[in-house]
C-alpha cells in the first residue's frame, strides 16, 4: 500500500460520460490484484473533500494502471478535466481481490465491468487453461460497446445484454446466466455491478450451487479501515461475533453468501 | 529576524510531555497501525486511538457517512474492539514502536468510565486518557455528559479519583457555553481539555426524500467546522488555566498554527487523515519550517499569542 503522485500518461474519452485514465504508478501497479481499488484525490481544495474510490481496471506492463469511470458528480467531473502530463494523488492498492477457479463466469453490469477486465487479463496471463464465460450488460449499446471492446483483445467473446435492446439480449445480464452455464455445478461466478443486479446473481447462484464472489461499493472516507464508515451487515453464516464487515478491508470482494442482502 | 536551525517543538499538557504538538484525532486514525505505510507514528506528538468502551460495540447500521460541502457527516456509532482486545491486540504494536498513546474512552455511566480508566492504569504503554463526554449518560435519561456542566464535572471528578494517568477531557461543541463546560471539567480535576468534537448535523436525499444517514443525524467534521472550532479554542483559552488541545478542520500547518495562536498547546488532526493519509507528518514539518523562518526558537512562545 502506497501513496504517490501519478502522472496521467493517457486520457481516453470512450463515450460522452465515460473516461479512461492511464496513470504511471509502478509501485502500486506491481502488487495490484484484480478486484483491488485505489483512492484518488480528484483535485486540490476542500470541495469535494474526500478521496474517491475506483477499481483498478487494468495493469499495463510498463508499470501503468488504468481507471475507468463515469462522470457523475464533482469528483469524477474534476478527474475528467485532467490532461495528460498532470498528476493525481493515489493511494493503493487497497482491499482484497477475486479468487480464481478452474471454471469462471464473469458477470459485469455497467461500470462494474471495470475490474473484470483486469481479472480476465490475469486469468489469461496466469491460468490460461481456465474456462471463462463472460456476460456483460449495460443500459445501451453506446455505453456497452467501449466496455466490451477490450475483452476481445484477450480472445474472449462476451455475451451481451442491454436494457433497451440496442445490442445483444434485450433485458438483464442476469437472464443470460442459465443459458451460458447450463446445469454444471463447477462454475464459480465473479460479479460486479449495481446492487440489485448482484443481489439477483447471488440468489441464482445460491439456487444452483455456484459459488459467487461480488464486488461491493459503499461510501468511503478513508479506504484503509480507519474511519469505519464503509460498514455492511454480514449474513448469519459469516461468524463475525456481531460485527459489521468493512468494504475497504474485508472487501470489496465478498463471497455472496457472507452478506446480508437488503431489499 | 534570525532563522532558527532547530526550534523546540516539545510541549506540556499538564503532567504529560510530548515531543511535538501534532496529535491525531480519535476515530480518524484507527488504532494507529492503519497509517504505518504513510506516517512515522513514533514521530507524532501522540497517537489518539479510536474511542474504546468496556465491551466491544458493533456501531450503527449503514449508511454511516456522507460528504457535505467542505466536510463530512459521520454516525459510526462508536464501533470499537472493546478495552480488553485493545490492550491485548492493538496496544503492543504501538508500544513496541515507541509511540505515545492516548486512549479515547467512552461509556454509558460514570462507573463504566471509571472501570475503563482502572483497566488502562494497569496497561503498559498508555500515556494519557481522553474522555469522550459526548456520549449519553444512560442512567440519567440519556443526556450527554458533555451537555450538562454538573454531569461533566461529576464524571471528571470520579475518573480523576481513580486515574493514575494524565486526564484529558474532550468537549462537545453542541452546548450553549463551551467555556462553562471547560471550567467545570477543570474544577473536576482535568489535566487538559481537547476541543472540539463534531457538530451535530444531518443530510437529506432529494432522491429518496429520506435522511441519508441510517442514524438520521451525524457529526460534522472537516474544514467546514474550522472557524467554529477556532473561536471555541480562543474563547476557552480565556477561561481556563489548564492546557488546551485544539481540534476541528485542521488540514495544513497554517490551520495548526492558527489554533496554537488562539491558545492551543497542541492540536489534533482528524478528517484530514482521510484526505491525505500523510497529513500529520506534513503539518508537523510545516510548523517546524514556519518557526524556523519566523526566527521563533520555541513553539511555546506563540501559544495564545493572538490573545495577547
Ligand atoms: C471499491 C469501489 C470501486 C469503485 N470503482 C469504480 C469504477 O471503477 N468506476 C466508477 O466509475 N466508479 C467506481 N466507484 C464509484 C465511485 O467511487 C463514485 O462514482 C465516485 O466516488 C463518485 O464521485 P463524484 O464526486 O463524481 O460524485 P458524487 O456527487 O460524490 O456522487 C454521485 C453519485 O455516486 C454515489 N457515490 C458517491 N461516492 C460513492 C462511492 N464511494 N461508492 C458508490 N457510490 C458513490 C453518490 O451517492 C451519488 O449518487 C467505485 C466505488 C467503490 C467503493
Ligand atoms: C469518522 C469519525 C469518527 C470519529 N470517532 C470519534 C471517537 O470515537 N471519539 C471521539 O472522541 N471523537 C471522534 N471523532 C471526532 C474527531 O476526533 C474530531 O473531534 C472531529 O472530527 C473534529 O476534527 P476534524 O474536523 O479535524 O475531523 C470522530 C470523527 C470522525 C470523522
Ligand atoms: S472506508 Fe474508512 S473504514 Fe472503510
Amino acid at each position: 500500500m502506497q501513496q504517490l503522485d501519478a502522472p496521467i500518461t493517457r486520457r481516453e474519452q470512450l463515450a460522452p460520460d465515460l473516461v479512461r485514465l492511464t496513470l504511471l504508478a509502478p509501485a502500486i501497479a506491481a502488487g495490484a490484484r484484480p478486484g483491488q481499488f485505489l483512492t484518488i484525490k480528484s483535485g486540490p481544495g476542500h470541495d469535494p473533500l474526500l478521496r474517491r474510490p475506483f477499481s483498478i481496471h487494468r495493469v499495463v506492463a510498463d508499470g501503468s494502471l488504468q481507471v475507468l469511470f463515469k462522470v457523475l458528480g464533482p469528483g469524477t467531473r474534476s478527474l475528467a478535466r485532467l490532461k495528460v502530463g498532470e498528476s493525481v494523488n493515489l493511494v493503493g492498492p487497497l482491499g482484497n481481490y477475486f479468487q480464481r477457479f478452474p471454471a469462471m463466469c464473469l458477470v459485469g453490469g455497467g461500470l462494474g465491468i471495470a475490474p473484470l477486465l483486469f481479472l480476465a487479463q490475469e486469468i489469461r496471463d496466469q491460468a490460461p487453461e481456465t474456462r471463462i464465460e463472460l456476460l456483460l450488460g449495460a443500459r445501451n449499446r453506446q455505453e456497452l460497446a467501449p466496455l466490451a471492446a477490450d475483452f476481445a483483445d484477450l480472445g474472449l467473446t462476451p455475451r451481451l445484454a442491454t436494457d433497451d435492446g440496442s445490442w445483444g439480449h434485450h433485458g438483464l445480464v442476469t437472464d443470460l446466466i442459465p443459458q451460458a452455464l447450463g446445469a454444471e455445478r463447477d462454475w464459480r461466478i465473479g460479479c460486479c455491478g449495481p446492487y440489485p443486479m448482484m443481489r439477483a446473481v447471488a440468489a441464482l447462484c445460491q439456487e444452483r450451487g455456484w459459488g459467487c464472489q461480488v464486488s461491493l461499493e459503499t461510501m468511503m472516507a478513508c479506504g484503509i479501515k480507519a474511519c469505519l464508515g464503509c460498514a455492511v451487515a454480514p449474513s448469519p453464516r459469516r461468524e463475525t461475533g456481531g460485527r459489521y464487515l468493512h468494504v475497504c478491508q474485508d472487501g470489496p470482494v465478498f463471497n455472496s453468501e457472507d452478506l446480508a442482502w437488503t431489499p | 529576524m534570525d532563522a532558527v536551525t532547530s526550534p523546540n517543538l516539545s510541549v506540556r499538557l499538564g503532567p504529560l510531555s510530548l515531543p511535538n504538538p501534532v496529535l491525531t484525532a480519535s476515530g480518524t486514525f484507527g488504532y494507529g497501525r492503519e497509517y504505518e505505510p504513510f506516517v512515522d507514528l513514533a514521530g507524532l506528538g501522540a497517537v489518539v486511538v479510536k474511542g474504546i468502551s468496556l465491551l466491544p460495540r458493533a456501531g450503527n447500521p449503514p449508511p454511516r457517512i456522507v460528504e457535505t460541502p467542505c466536510g463530512m457527516l459521520n454516525a459510526i456509532g462508536l464501533e470499537n474492539v472493546g478495552v480488553e482486545r485493545f490492550v491485548s491486540d492493538k496496544l503492543p504494536y504501538l508500544r513496541e514502536r515507541g509511540c505515545r498513546v492516548i486512549v479515547n474512552i467512552l461509556g454509558d455511566s460514570v462507573e463504566e468510565y471509571c472501570r475503563l480508566v482502572e483497566r488502562l492504569n494497569e496497561a503498559e504503554g498508555v500515556s494519557a486518557v481522553e474522555l469522550n463526554i459526548s456520549c449519553p449518560n444512560v442512567k440519567r435519561g440519556g443526556v450527554a455528559f458533555g451537555a450538562n456542566e454538573r454531569l461533566a464535572h461529576e464524571l471528571t471528578q470520579a475518573t480523576r479519583r481513580v486515574s493514575r494517568l494524565p486526564l484529558i477531557v474532550k468537549l462537545s461543541p453542541n452546548v450553549t457555553d463551551i467555556g462553562l463546560m471547560a471550567r467545570a471539567v477543570e474544577e473536576g480535576g482535568a489535566d487538559a481539555v481537547s476541543l472540539i468534537n463534531t457538530l451535530i448535523g444531518m443530510a437529506i436525499s432529494v432522491k429518496t426524500r429520506k435522511p441519508v444517514l441510517a442514524n438520521v443525524t451525524g457529526g460534522l467534521s472537516g474544514p467546514a467546522i474550522k472557524p467554529v472550532a477556532l473561536r471555541m479554542v480562543y474563547q476557552v483559552a480565556g477561561q481556563v488555566r489548564i492546557p488546551i488541545i485544539g481540534i476541528g478542520g485542521i488540514g495544513t500547518w497554517q490551520d495548526a498554527v492558527e489554533f496554537i495562536l488562539a491558545g492551543a498547546s497542541a492540536i489534533q488532526v482528524g478528517t484530514a487523515n482521510f484526505v491525505n493519509p500523510g497529513a500529520t507528518a506534513a503539518i508537523l514539518g510545516g510548523i517546524r519550517a514556519y518557526l524556523q523562518e519566523q526566527g521563533i526558537g520555541d513553539v511555546n512562545e506563540i501559544i495564545g499569542e493572538a490573545r495577547r
